[in-house]
């Protein structure tokens, strides 16, 4: 990469499953308050901001309008990425690379308690003469998904099920995590049928949260602060929205969105020179698609990996240490700076207890949900 | 529109033929519902219009008092610090006579106009209002920095929104006196 680019500072709120009491301005504000604080600047300070939001998410058309009060924004220049958090990583990386502006303000927000009909959301981003009249709730294409994938030996069914309960199970280190909890293969097994061979555990559940992040050029970055987290390299990219034609054992926008920005941040060997991993868990078996499609384990052996306990918090390549989205939560678009979010914390070593030891460079992932192919991927570094 | 008038070229799409199915359409009707939490400082504003009064944020920085409140100064980017309650008289600032509803059907002939405006509110720093509706009042003699009064819901039929107000009504002159063509107000 051209010039280097760091994040200097991050802030963040809890998740919850719900945040009664307090605004989507408010919940942003804290965020942005905290990241501010950290590298003690205001917003005058800074240059541009990149905005994450979703109208139907939100609830407002152009909900991009309602974003700067809270992040200090006003009469600056902004703007919104209606995609995920990693996507607007990846706008603000490239505002800083351009020269023009050294801080950049990156933010992510979910409100989704407040969306009460989700499924009738999440359905009208399918086609509407080809498949919203079919009426089905969403979750039937995680279904369709999940047993592509199973038979095409990817893993196995109990695999997929270990994935929810090592995800839930490291939550508990969490304090910010909206769904942490101490579960057996058999409760996530034996779990209300919803569209098999997905099972109500087998799903992320919705969350609130507020991040933001400030990044910035290398000489300024030095001068905030001692430990920047460097952005070695980002990509994304998405596949035809074809249900009908999508590729449904693999996920190639995630391989080549991986392979994007391994290439940015001269990576040759993922599975050697990448220390730990955020992906998207939204669905169990998403978190095995996406290790394997970014080439952290060969073909088919993420899942004999996780029984390994290669990807615990205490294994070679730990693999969603926050808890992911079955153990935080669903954010939706903010998704991505969650996992952005804990590989920072990671890289800086304050992390707590759920820290792990001598992580230097670590990836994160984030899939826009169903029926997207939307992926993006980050790769941060401390050194 | 009165397209008749115009020659046109090319075929006409009727609605007719839509509505024969001559044109080939899917419609759906999107079912979604949402439920915003107001937040503390909207929460409180709302919560004391219930009880009949418009209460501001003040930031001590740049002194703003601010309606519609706000736990944080976006301008000064800090957090407010104290409640004031403000009046609920203030003047016009801008206003529009609409001849539409809100899905842009035409008003009846006759029927009244409706009549938003803003509202600068007596106690609140220049620049800080209320949108609301005028309202018991001449369509054609309101005039920009009129000054205007709020009407309010009995307090058992207030329920905690920006609609307790029922509008705002002039403070004197400009009064409806009897019953015109155009009559504002609802
Ligand atoms: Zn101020």
């Amino acid at each position: 990469m051209i010039g280097k680019v760091a994040i200097t500072g991050l802030g963040y709120t809890e998740f919850s499953a719900g945040s009664p009491g307090t605004s989507f301005r408010e919940l942003t504000y804290e965020a942005a308050a905290k990241a501010y604080n950290e590298v003690g600047i205001e917003p005058k300070d800074i240059d541009t901001f990149v905005c994450t939001s979703e109208d139907f998410c939100e609830g407002y058309s152009i909900s991009d309008e309602y974003c700067n009060d809270q992040l200090g924004a006003v009469l600056k220049p902004v703007q919104t990425i209606p995609g995920d958090a990693i996507h607007s990583l990846a706008v603000g990386t490239m505002l800083v690379l351009t020269g023009q502006f050294d801080i950049v303000a990156v933010q992510a927000l979910s409100k989704l308690s407040n969306m009460k009909t989700i499924p009738n959301m999440v359905n009208f981003a399918f086609d509407p003469i080809l498949n919203r009249p079919l009426d089905e709730h969403y979750s039937y294409v995680s279904g369709l998904a999940m047993n592509r994938f199973l038979h095409d030996g990817k893993a196995t069914r109990e695999q997929c099920a270990r994935v929810v309960v090592k995800n839930r199970a490291n939550a508990l280190q969490n304090p910010v995590a909206a769904y942490a909890a101490d579960l057996t293969l058999d409760n996530v097994l034996d779990s209300e049928p919803v569209s098999e061979p997905v099972r109500l555990l087998d799903l992320a559940q919705v969350a609130d949260g507020a991040i933001v992040f400030v990044i910035c050029s290398e000489q300024t970055a030095r001068s905030l602060t001692d430990n920047p987290i460097w952005v070695k390299g980002v990509g994304w990219s998405t596949d035809s929205p074809s249900l009908e034609s999508r590729d449904w054992g693999n996920a190639v926008s995630t391989r080549l969105a991986g392979d994007m920005a391994y290439k940015m941040a001269g990576i040759k060997y993922p599975a050697r020179e990448i220390d730990l991993a955020e992906v998207t868990d939204e669905v169990s078996f998403k978190e095995l698609e996406y290790i394997e499609a970014l080439r952290l384990f060969e073909p088919g052996r993420a899942g004999l990996a996780l029984e390994d306990g290669r990807t615990t918090r205490g294994g070679d390549l730990p693999v969603n240490v926050s808890g992911g989205d079955l153990g935080v939560g669903h954010l939706f678009e903010a998704a991505g700076a969650q996992k952005l979010m804990e590989i920072v914390l990671q890289l800086r070593g304050t992390a707590g207890s759920r820290q792990i030891a001598n992580a230097h460079t670590g990836l994160a992932q984030a899939w826009r949900g169903e029926p997207t192919t939307s992926a993006a991927v980050a790769i941060l570094s401390n050194k | 529109m009165e397209l008749g008038k115009f020659k046109l070229g090319g075929t006409q799409l009727k609605q007719s033929d839509i509505d024969r199915g001559k044109v080939l359409t899917l419609a759906q009707t999107p079912d979604l519902e949402y439920a915003w939490d107001d937040g503390v400082a909207i929460g409180r504003y709302l919560e004391e219009l219930k009880n009949g009064k418009i209460i501001a944020r003040k930031c001590n920085k740049c002194g703003r008092i601010m309606i519609p409140p706000r736990m944080f100064c976006e301008l000064c980017w800090r957090a407010t610090d104290e409640w004031v309650y403000c009046k609920d008289t203030g003047t016009v600032n801008t206003y529009s006579l609409c001849h539409v509803n809100w899905d842009a059907s035409r008003i009846p002939e006759g029927e009244p106009l409706h009549l938003p405006a803003l509202i600068h509110i007596d106690g609140a720093s220049p620049g800080m209002g209320i949108l609301h509706v005028l309202g018991e009042v001449d369509p054609d003699r309101i005039k920009i920095g009129m000054k205007v009064k709020a009407v309010w819901k009995k307090p058992g039929e207030r329920e905690g929104s920006i609609t307790d107000i029922m509008h705002f009504k002039p403070l004197r002159a400009a009064r409806k006196k009897s019953k015109k063509k155009k009559s504002g107000g609802r």
